[in-house]
């Protein structure tokens, strides 16, 4: 009896090992297949050589250049102002919060081609903030400004949403003794809060500036695609890709290094989490 | 001396107390789990606001509702061991030490004597540049104490200090803070389950109820009369 039973049981253990196994195998071949080898194919259509030498080309730096500086102030901008709309909707209560919620999230939702009308709308010359700017001579649209704009517009969810959570999770018995040693409410949230809920800000940040640097629908809406103006990374790749395709795959496979990086650091920082635990 | 008078509205009852104690005492929270001590210990540290009443320590008016008197937590002076003792996580235990002295602008010279002396006393000097999230239980305890003891307070509020803690390190830390609070004479509010901690910490105990206080004076003898499992059995409904 007991040996049918030990049979048995091997029987299970081997059907488990070799259904584990398949599904393993399934899953590296959906993941090879559709996000794998389009991937991949990026960096096996373009030589080294042409890679190295595309990195020269004045269109690729043009657009390299202005993708890391409109991204970099995209980035600043979204945790200067959105860090303390994450702390007050983290830790307040006010009337309509759900709604601003909403309004913050939308843009995550929302197809970049609709951001980039909705931004031309309001701040375009004709727009409804924009024919009062025009009054001042005050020009957004199809400016650099109106990139960093877009690029706001639609990052900016990734990391107010981050940042709002991890401040969630800052036990508010720390804030309240920072208080009783005689910290004011600012000095608790530069020397507590925030290095506590360090790594969601720094992951949120990197999300939003991957988001930013990525922009490509809000961004030809509302800024145009002018060289070295507005002509970022995704809008040079898609310029390029309808002559000179060794510079758009060169941009494209920076692109993907990078964006390679920023989830490997996102990984990385939310495994350092720091815990207040009672014990 | 310490006078406290405070109504608050909380979700299920309404806390109503009038408490005082006099210079150098230690006065005992007793009372089941939601019957309202911490609570009273925020209202008192500032950190939560009371609805009506009026906060008096050594004759200094931290909370008036008839004056409109609230100072902000900063201002109270009050030092505060939470149940979980709340340490700064991202700080090393001598920087959770040095924290309320550096606010207070301190020489860097003072801050590092007062918090070496400070670790002296709870035996956690060689621990000084350990991460607090580190540490035991027990240390962190006794990192919290230092912590709030170091700014030299002119009341000491502490929220079930012993209750995390094993028996036996219940027992030293006890002994440890017994033996600070009476060689500082710093008057003292502590919250405690256990009747033997409350005997031989507290000179006075007051047993709270749904938000009221009870049962009242020495805790030697309110052992006696608190109905049975009064201080045990956890309520159902949270202040």
């Amino acid at each position: 009896m007991s040996e049918k039973r030990l049979a048995a049981g091997a029987a299970r253990n081997w059907h488990g090992a070799v259904f584990a196994s398949f599904a393993v195998i399934l899953v590296y071949l959906l993941v090879l297949l559709f996000t794998g080898l389009p991937v991949l194919s990026l960096f096996l259509k373009i030589s080294p050589e042409a890679f190295l030498s595309s990195l020269g080309d004045p269109v690729v730096v043009e657009a390299l250049k202005l993708s890391l500086i409109t991204s970099a102030a995209s980035a600043l901008i979204v945790v200067i102002v959105g860090t303390p709309v994450a702390y007050v909707n983290a830790r307040g209560h006010y009337p309509g919060k759900e709604l601003v919620d909403t309004v913050i999230d939308l843009p995550v939702v929302l197809p970049p081609a609709v951001a980039g009308l909705a931004l031309l709308m309001a701040f375009g010359r004709r727009g409804v903030l924009g024919q009062y700017l025009d009054v001042f001579g005050v020009t957004i649209a199809f400016t650099t400004v109106a990139v960093v704009m877009a690029q706001v517009f639609v990052a900016s969810p990734f990391y107010i949403r981050q940042a709002r959570t991890s401040f969630e999770d800052v036990d508010r018995s720390l804030e309240h003794a920072a208080r009783t040693l005689g910290a004011s409410r600012l000095r608790t949230f530069f020397m507590v809060t925030a290095p506590v809920a360090l790594n969601g800000l720094i992951s949120g940040a990197v999300l939003s500036w991957a988001r930013a640097l990525g922009e490509f629908g809000a961004t030809i809406m509302f800024a145009g695609n002018f060289t070295g103006r507005t002509r970022t990374m995704p809008l040079a790749i898609y310029t390029a890709m309808q002559g000179d395709l060794d510079a758009s795959l060169a941009l494209a496979v920076i692109m993907v290094i990078a964006s390679f990086a920023v989830i490997a650091a996102v990984k990385v920082l939310s495994r350092r989490r720091l815990i207040v635990a009672p014990d | 001396m310490l006078r406290i008078r405070a109504k608050k509205q909380l979700r299920d009852f309404v806390l109503e107390v009038d408490i005082s104690a006099g210079e150098r005492e230690t006065l005992v929270l007793m009372g089941s789990n939601g019957s309202g001590k911490t609570t009273l210990l925020d209202l008192i540290a500032g950190t939560a606001t009371p609805d009506d009443g009026l906060i008096q320590v050594d004759g200094r008016t931290l909370y008036d509702s008839d004056e409109g008197v609230n100072l902000p937590p900063e201002q109270r002076d009050i030092g505060y061991v939470y149940q979980h003792y709340a340490l700064f996580p991202h700080l090393t235990v001598y920087d959770n030490v040095a924290f309320g002295l550096r606010t207070r602008r301190m020489p860097g010279e003072d801050i590092d004597r007062r918090v070496m002396d400070e670790l002296e006393f709870v035996g956690l000097r060689e621990l000084r540049n350990a991460r607090a999230s580190k540490l035991s239980g027990g240390q962190k305890q006794k990192v919290a104490l230092a912590r709030a003891l170091a700014i030299k307070p002119s009341l000491l509020l502490l929220d079930e200090p012993l209750s995390a803690l094993d028996i036996q390190t219940s027992a030293r830390v006890r002994d440890c803070l017994r033996e600070r609070i009476k060689k500082d004479g710093i008057p003292c509010i502590v919250v405690l389950h256990n009747p033997l901690d409350a005997v031989t910490l507290g000179d006075r105990a007051c047993v709270l109820d749904l938000g009221q206080v009870v049962l009242t004076g020495k805790p030697g003898d309110l052992i006696m009369d608190w109905p049975a499992g009064c201080l045990t059995q956890p309520r159902e409904i949270q202040g």
